[in-house]
């Protein structure tokens, strides 16, 4: 028997400040995560969460089905048409089988992501996001809302901070806005940098520019409809809502009715 | 003596709400689904104990905080209970309904 050896590629991706280890046995893969990833490859922190990825074959899954996850037995299940995934936070450890496409790691991070986040305070939120002059601004709505729009016209001095899943935390005393590598049309990951939240745009297009408030409880109901939310649980449902209703407690809404071209930016920051 | 025609009213357990100004807004854990209350309807649902009567939360409270008269609160009222009751929200009893009868 001749000797062999194997080689685990371990890359930590670090999104709104939680680093997340991958391990794979693949040469290819992990040089997919690294240059998928690039901006987001961690700093040296140890990880909170560690998964292994198993590469597996299309046939083994369903294409047509849906995302799902719900918890059983201490463990988060996440299952898609691409991929099945457990994972048990106590433990800090989750398993991946996945075809070996970028898009299945994206989604299991965004899971991962949305329920970290939900303990402590924060979402993820479909809105694109930008810094300008220190602060965060977020963009939301849903499909053809205009996230990607706004940001294609954003000017120079704006940074993006994503033009798909913006990445909100509960900072006490104040929220932050967080880059991250989920990109949408615009197809560019956002810059890794944070900002606190200065406000958020509800995106409607019109015919002229124009910001309206937007009252408590419409915000709160409003944003509910663009938080990422993928676990139908009793538990996950009160922390998100309770986190939109702290949220909406401390940064403004407004409703930014906007004609698409440059000048929608200068009502912005 | 309780009445027969008597409505108690409780909060179900699987919602989560939160007040927003005078408005209160109701999400149920099972579906998701949103609820918003006007002003009117927070003062019955802050007044669900599960032990004072509806009629009373209407004369003591909705009547005395809003321009209205005991037949016109008292017809929307129980409008009003009969729907968030037929989404599970609220629970409506003929009887006094104790905390831990909850679902």
């Amino acid at each position: 028997m001749n000797p062999s050896t194997s080689t685990c590629h371990e890359v930590v991706i670090e999104i709104g400040g939680i680093p997340i280890a991958i391990e794979t046995a693949d040469d290819g893969f992990a040089s997919l995560l690294q240059n998928r990833y690039a901006d987001y490859i961690g700093t040296g922190r140890t990880p909170e969460f560690v998964f292994s990825i198993d590469l597996v074959t299309p046939e083994m899954f369903d294409p047509e089905a849906d995302a799902e996850v719900w918890m059983q037995d201490g463990e988060w299940h996440m299952e898609r048409g691409d991929f099945r995934a457990r994972w048990n936070p106590e433990k800090h450890r989750g398993h991946i089988r996945q075809t070996a496409n970028p898009y299945a790691i994206d989604s299991v991070l965004r899971i991962v992501h949305t329920l970290q986040l939900a303990h402590r305070g924060g979402f993820l939120l479909h809105a694109s996001s930008a810094v300008r002059n220190g602060k965060a601004f977020l963009f939301s709505g849903l499909s053809e809302a205009g996230k990607t729009t706004i940001a294609r016209l954003a000017p120079p001095d704006v940074a993006l901070l994503t033009d798909e899943a913006s990445y909100v935390r509960n900072a006490g005393d104040c929220y932050m806005a967080c880059g991250t590598p989920f990109a949408g049309e615009l197809g560019v990951p956002g810059k890794n940098i944070s900002a606190p939240i200065g406000a958020v745009y509800l995106l409607a297009k019109a015919a002229r520019n124009r910001i309206d408030p937007v009252e408590p409880a419409d915000a709160v109901r409003r944003l509910l409809r663009n938080i990422l939310f993928f676990a139908h649980d009793d538990e996950m449902v009160r922390l998100v809502f309770d986190s939109a209703c702290a949220f909406v407690a401390t940064v403004p809404v407004f409703q930014l009715s906007f004609f698409p071209d440059q000048r929608v930016w200068d009502l912005i920051g | 003596m309780i009445s027969m025609t008597e409505k108690y009213l409780a909060k179900s357990a699987a919602i989560a709400s939160r007040m927003l100004g005078d408005e209160t807004i109701i999400m149920s854990t099972i579906d998701s689904t949103l609820f918003t209350l006007n002003p009117v309807g927070t003062v019955i649902w802050e007044a669900a104990d599960g032990s004072t009567p509806l009629s009373r939360i209407v004369t003591e409270k909705v009547c005395v905080a809003f321009d209205v008269t005991d037949e016109q609160a008292a017809a929307d009222a129980a409008e009003f209970v009969e729907k968030l009751a037929q989404h599970g929200i609220l629970l409506v009893s003929d009887q006094p309904i104790r905390t831990e009868d909850k679902p």
